[in-house]
């Protein structure tokens, strides 16, 4: 590749042809401030509108200054990044930015987390002139089930966008009106409620603002706590306890299973139990079901479909259910694991402690938006009483524990309650790309063949990658297994099995990047993807640390079925562990 | 208006043949041009007429387009486009609308030639909905063309084909911006993009793309017919040609004229416009549409072309030009092209979005008598950030109104936020009701009629306004028979 020599601030560098001003500076340490850019490296999600007009620089023989995130440099090319007048115009466009956005960071959700926040500190923003007669443009506040929009705070940085239609493909958000009234909306202006919106929440996740944020239930958990009438169960996924501890400070990656329990216990749960164990049957139960339709496949029978498809994300759920309605007999009719768990909850174990399941609260940690917006459908409510009660997310967790004036870091580790807090490596897993397809493999194999896995590590299914494929040898029966995550990725592997060219028997698809470590309730990445390669490694660690590995080898799996399920796709297994899905295309126009 | 100084080549045919009929413009030498390229030449002979004739594009910026044409010859595809940009949008401009109106073939047979010098078999005419008998006559004029054999597949037996469609933009101003033009016939929303890539390496659909406006088109069969040396020998060195103006605001004549580049604004106002109107006194002359900047008496003299323009503060633009006399109130003014480019942002980069906000906000503070000298300071450095730090053409010079009229009429600007007065007598909240002495007869009509008691003087002596106690109702002026009560 042609090298490119220019110079930056009076050093000279030296980079591939098709560098940006602003990664050329970085090579040489220089920190050009950016607010729109985001590069989300090795998930290949870059957003540069060139919007903020924050990266602007001075390129010598140019007749305005050249926004760097998206000006690709030239031959001997002389850039000033902090001459007077570009640090003026810089300032200027900041205070302009600032006079258009409320100043309510006291109260605002992501105060603490907001890029904008920083970005004015910064660059010593003082005072906003001519802030007392400037007019704000106004929109209305937008609540859904997982997400709230407060527009006012949209600094028009278009990363929701680039999330919601490049990545995702969902469609939901888009630029509408002109000029100072312009923001970022579904289309006709709905509310995101009647929108193609999955509540993927990947919106949340890059938004510099408290422009997108989740809905938080963290009041109702306390309420439920302080209740002397309820009995309050929670269940954590595994994707929380790789990323709790950033919000504490602790480095990316760090694990933090036995003092999130701790604290959970501290805050005055009545039992802590563990999404991984509902993990370990939602396989017990989809890893049944694909063998079933495996071998009804191979058996000749044209009515039974493959490729089978997971179905624990919920906003995997939406986004079919909208997009794909003619296609929702392929996915696995499997409960995700956080449904499952609400279901034995507050039916098996309420029976073994002798209460009613109006007496008991069960309270979810996701590292996901959508999970709020899925316990609240109404196939997972028995006479109104929902399985899950509240559904709040790794960030309003932390701030559970904040309040509670509790020092998560210096916290003795502990356990999780018996019998809904017992876990295999294979549940774990669960939280990253891949994860749940590998532990299929892992008990499929064993049913399918009868002989002992000599290892447990499916490799060829793990990585970064948007779309992986691999194949697995069954004792001589080749098992093609496909893996995607990002909705558009997942778009893809749709239409090849609406085409007819899918080749896969299984399909596992996730709508964050990287999995559910990604997910839009996790603590905020700031545009640092790497963050979300350390949660995945914290995973996989915590799975190889476990003795039981395989989800069919979990006891207190086994004995639930002795005692109350019978086998995997019984009728009551049926019945409290799998559902059906509707065609969501036409709510848009109901409204 | 016919006069000595104009010359007629974007609008040689407007008005003297029948648009609606393809003969009219076929017995005017129509299509000769594009046979002449099928059958005479290569494409890169074709694009160096254009390059030699030194015609640089009519929309705004200036760029020649010989060279455009020339990048998009070079990009290799498997297809490409040629798009005329009929998306005139700058207020009071309607130069494009009368080529098309008057004579639409010779914007077909330049995109044909256009089509044939760059390889590209499609053409797209991105015109606004608001032109219904612009479109009509297209419309017109394409069938014709196709049933002439002029559109369509092997024209003239040469083996080239090419046809045209008609895009409806909806108005927005910033659509003229070619890459938001190109975004909303995709069906995006109209904004515009970073450039590069330049559309002649990646527009509409991806694919290579010349966008030429609508008066460029219309010289180019001129040019093939004429040759480039007869193009190049009209205008000044560096602007070839004529260039089309909507004459409008302070002068007697106003209408479209079409006048060789060089020409001075003297000429223009004075002879073609017939000087000002009432005999009053020019004050200045806005170029440029809403982003251009305002000329003063010491411009007069300046040939007009793209570069002196330029350096004046002002530009070309698409040919808007405004003339204003004593009356108008500069600040004023640079509010009125303010509302409009504050109206017209797309959104998309925040020195535009809110930028041209507060600069109008501020504008509006200084008419209504609350600004101060900070403010000027601010309005200029603020300016002056939008202009280097916007996105694209519309916000790189919506500024200009507001600093030409800084740099030219700073005493305007001084008298509103220092003297709280408006020279012009434009901004009324910064006049009061005063009584000329020697009109006043005394005759306490204007007294009586002052509902707040602001007007005292005795009988048969000239009376006296108090300027804390008037609120401004006007009763007094209704009432003088003498001329006495005036605005100032």
């Amino acid at each position: 590749m042609d090298l490119i020599k220019l110079k930056i601030d009076g050093k000279v560098v030296e980079v591939p042809t098709g560098t940006t001003i602003y990664k050329a500076a970085k090579e040489l340490g220089i920190d050009i401030p950016v607010l729109c850019y985001m590069d989300l490296k090795n998930l290949n999600i870059e957003n540069k509108p060139g919007g903020c007009r924050i990266c602007s620089v001075e390129v010598e023989g140019r007749r305005n200054l050249a926004p760097s995130c998206s000006t690709d440099v030239a031959e001997g090319m002389n850039v000033k990044t902090n001459s007077v007048r570009v640090i003026n115009a810089r300032r200027t466009v900041m205070e302009l930015i600032l006079s258009d956005h409320p100043k309510d960071c006291l109260t605002c959700a992501k105060s603490g987390n907001c890029d904008l926040q920083s970005m004015a500190q910064k660059l010593g923003i003082r005072e906003i002139p001519g802030q007392e007669y400037a007019e704000m443009s106004t929109y209305r506040l937008d609540t859904s089930p997982s997400i709230i929009r407060d527009m006012d705070k949209c600094i028009m940085c278009r990363r929701c966008e680039t999330m919601c239609n490049d990545f995702q493909t969902v469609g939901a958000l888009h630029a509408v009106n002109r000029g100072f009234e312009a923001v970022v909306a579904p289309a006709f202006e709905m509310n995101l409620e009647y929108s193609s919106c999955t509540y993927c929440g990947q919106c949340v996740a890059v938004c510099p603002t408290g422009a997108l944020t989740e809905v938080d239930h963290t009041n109702k958990v306390i309420a439920a706590l302080n209740n002397p009438n309820k009995t309050v169960v929670v269940q954590t996924a595994p994707a929380v306890r790789a990323a709790l501890g950033e919000e504490f400070g602790l480095e990316p990656g760090t694990r933090v299973t036995g003092k999130m329990v701790t604290a959970l216990k501290n805050l005055g749960f009545d039992y802590v139990f563990d999404t991984d164990f509902a993990a370990d049957l939602t396989i017990m139960e989809e890893g049944t079901e694909l063998l079933d339709r495996l071998s009804k496949h191979l058996n000749g029978d044209k009515d039974v479909k493959l490729p089978i498809l997971t179905s624990c994300c919920p906003s995997w759920v939406n986004f079919f259910e909208y997009h794909f309605p003619e296609m929702k007999d392929i996915p696995s009719t499997a409960r995700s694991p956080q449904q499952m768990f609400g279901s034995i909850a507050k039916t098996y174990f309420a029976e073994k402690i002798g209460i009613d399941r109006k007496e008991m609260v069960v309270v979810s940690i996701m590292p996901c938006l959508a999970k709020k917006y899925e316990c609240q459908r109404d196939e997972f409510k028995v006479d109104g009483n929902p399985d899950v009660d509240i559904s709040i997310s790794t960030r309003e967790l932390a701030h559970l524990i904040k309040q509670a004036n509790m020092d998560l870091v210096g916290m003795e580790d502990s356990d999780f309650d018996k019998p809904m807090g017992e876990s295999t490596g294979a549940g774990v897993i669960f939280g990253v790309t891949g994860g749940v397809i590998e532990a299929a493999t892992r008990t499929a194999y064993e049913l399918h063949t009868g002989k002992s896995l000599e290892s447990v590590d499916f490799k060829q299914l793990r990585g970064m990658e948007g779309i992986r494929s691999a194949s697995v040898d069954f004792d001589g029966l080749e098992i093609k297994i496909g893996i995607a995550h990002g909705l558009g990725n997942a778009r893809k592997l749709l239409e090849d099995i609406k085409a007819g060219k899918s080749e896969y028997h299984a399909i596992e698809i996730m709508a964050c990047p990287g999995g559910c470590i990604g997910g839009g309730g996790q603590p905020y990445h700031h545009g640092d993807a790497s963050i979300l390669t350390a949660r995945t490694k914290a995973i996989f660690d915590e799975d190889e640390g476990k003795v039981l590995r395989k989800s069919h080898e979990n006891p207190d799996i086994i004995k639930l079925y002795e005692e109350f399920l019978d086998k995997p796709m019984s009728e009551k297994a049926h019945h409290l562990l799998h559902t059906h899905y509707f065609n969501k295309k036409k709510k848009t126009f109901e409204v | 208006m016919v006069n000595k100084t104009q010359i007629r080549i974007a609008l040689r045919n407007c008005g003297l043949i029948n648009p609606e009929r393809i003969e009219e413009y076929i017995s005017e030498k129509g299509y000769m041009a594009l046979g002449k390229v099928l059958t005479e030449m290569s494409q890169e002979e074709a694009v160096n007429i254009i390059i030699d004739s030194g015609l640089r594009g009519r929309g705004g910026a200036g760029f020649p387009t010989g060279i455009k044409w020339d990048y998009a010859r070079k990009s290799v595809s498997d297809q490409k486009y040629v798009v005329c940009n009929a998306d005139e949008g700058d207020p009071g401009a309607f130069m494009d609308r009368s080529i098309l109106e008057g004579d639409p073939h010779s914007v077909l047979e330049a995109m044909a030639i256009c089509g044939y010098c760059i390889g590209a078999d499609k053409g797209l005419v991105y015109i606004r909905a608001e032109y219904p008998l612009a479109i009509e006559r297209l419309n017109i004029a394409i069938t014709q063309a196709r049933e002439f054999g002029l559109l369509g597949d092997d024209i003239m037996g040469s083996g080239f084909s090419f046809d045209i469609e008609i895009r409806y933009g909806a108005g927005a101003f910033v659509c003229g911006e070619e890459t938001a033009l190109i975004h909303s016939m995709e069906g995006e929303r109209g904004e515009p993009s970073l450039k590069p890539p330049f559309p002649a390496e990646s527009g509409y659909l991806g694919k290579p793309t010349n966008v030429n406006n609508v008066e460029t088109l219309a010289n180019i069969p001129v040019i093939y017919l004429k040759g480039a040396d007869w193009f190049s020998g009209i205008g000044t060195e560096k602007s070839k040609g004529t260039k089309v103006f909507a004459l409008a605001g302070k002068v007697n004549n106003v209408g479209l004229i079409e006048v060789p580049m060089g020409t001075t604004l003297r000429e223009v106002i004075y002879e073609i416009g017939g000087g000002i109107r009432e005999g009053k006194k020019f004050k200045a002359v806005q170029t440029g549409g809403p982003s251009g900047g305002c000329l003063t008496e010491k411009h007069l003299d300046t040939p007009i072309d793209y570069d002196n323009l330029i350096a004046n503060g002002s530009m070309m633009g698409s040919g808007g030009m405004i003339v204003m006399d004593e009356d108008n109130c500069m600040v004023s003014i640079a509010k009125f092209y303010l509302d409009f480019t504050v109206e017209e942002s797309c959104g998309k980069c925040a020195p535009c979005r809110i930028g041209n906000k507060r600069l109008n906000e501020l504008l509006g503070r200084i008419c209504e008598g609350k600004g101060t000298e900070a403010d000027l300071d601010r309005l200029r450095n603020l300016g002056e950030v939008i202009k280097d730090t916007s996105l694209c053409g519309l916000g790189q010079s919506s500024p200009n109104p507001v600093l030409s009229t800084l740099d030219n009429f700073y005493d305007e600007y001084i008298s509103h936020v220092r003297d709280k007065k408006c020279p012009s007598g434009v901004c009324k909240d910064l006049m009061e009701y005063f009584i000329i002495e020697e009109n006043c007869v005394g005759c306490t009509a204007c007294a009586r009629a002052c509902p707040v008691g602001a007007i005292t003087g005795e009988r048969k002596e000239p009376h006296l306004i108090n300027p804390e106690i008037c609120i401004m109702c006007g009763a007094c002026m209704e009432k003088c028979k003498f001329d006495a009560v005036i605005l100032k």
